[in-house]
């Protein structure tokens, strides 16, 4: 009898019953409106700067790239055409 | 110049005129939202800025045990774009980390040995304008140990702790994504190979000048 009561109480006990069905977790109410202002930083950052910096940047340094090669090309030809000149003449 | 440069160069530009457009319209990633957009540039960048240091360390090899002036001029450049696109690397993560992570930056292996690569090429252009005699092979010397970070760049990922994405990323991508990536992909190596010939072209100028100065002083 004993053993029988022990039995009940264990299959009843709310430790054993959370165990065989974990009940899911239900969102909190919502007791409060936050304004966005009050969000830590990394949450209030918006993205679409970042991304149109990032953009920007890539198509900017290829633009200055291509800018500044073209002008060191243009004034070692221009050397290049110079000397040549010079050595038609000696000749 | 050769003749295809004109035409590849047309081509290249109205790529990445487009691409843009393939950017916005693939989907949106689902716990990153717009800001992963740049991962569009960041890993085209990212993988010109190690097959151009494997292209200035094999170029640099083979320049130190076979001596072409040929070679070190490919290297030179490649050393060049190298600088160029880390410094794309280096930019466009830090601003896609500050949203995503909530950071510029981690000292992780991967971010850190980007760096150092990096660093490389750029000790690599001061040896050669600084160094004086003799600088070309230094720098040859310096692009093997650019070269031999490349790998360690990449696995990095896969084998240390880290909250930047693995390389088993890319392979999963859904079509729309992968579509975005492969094109930018394509237009960032064509480019490489459009400012790879010219810069090369500039350093065969100026040998050409050397040449002309050398011939006068005789």
């Amino acid at each position: 009898m004993r053993a029988l009561v022990l039995l009940l109480l264990l299959a009843f006990s709310p430790s054993v019953t959370s165990a065989q069905q974990p009940e899911p977790q239900q969102p909190k109410q919502t007791d409060e409106f936050v304004p966005i202002s009050q969000l830590p930083a990394q949450d209030q950052l918006p993205a679409a700067p970042l991304l149109v910096t990032a953009y920007a940047f890539v198509w900017v340094v290829f633009f200055a790239y291509v800018v500044s090669v073209g002008r060191r090309l243009t004034k070692v030809q221009h050397e290049v055409e110079r000397l040549e000149s010079d050595i038609a003449k000696r000749a | 110049m050769p003749k295809w440069f004109v035409p590849l160069a047309a081509v290249t530009a109205l790529m990445f005129a487009a691409s843009p457009f393939l950017i916005a319209n693939a989907p949106y990633e689902a716990t990153m939202g717009l800001v992963q957009k740049i991962f569009y540039y960041h890993l085209p960048s990212a993988w010109v800025f190690l097959l151009s240091a494997i292209v200035c360390g094999i170029a640099s090899a083979r320049f130190l045990f076979g001596g072409s002036p040929r070679q070190d001029r490919l290297a030179y450049a490649a050393a060049e774009l190298t600088v160029l696109f880390g410094a794309i690397v280096l930019v466009t993560g830090p601003l896609w980390a500050r949203k995503a992570w909530g950071v510029w930056w981690q000292w992780d292996v991967r971010l850190t040995s980007s760096l150092m690569g990096w660093m490389v090429a750029w000790a690599y252009l001061l040896v050669r304008k600084y160094g004086g005699p003799g600088s070309d092979k230094l720098a040859a010397g310096l692009a093997l140990f650019g070269m031999a970070n490349v790998p360690f760049v990449y696995i990095s990922v896969n084998y240390w702790r880290t909250i930047h994405p693995a390389t088993s990323v890319v392979p999963t991508l859904p079509v729309d994504m992968g579509l975005a990536l492969w094109f930018a992909v394509a237009c960032f190596l064509l480019l490489f190979v459009l400012l790879l010939r010219l810069r090369v072209y500039l350093e065969e100028q100026r040998a050409r000048l050397d040449a002309l100065y050398l011939s006068l002083d005789e």
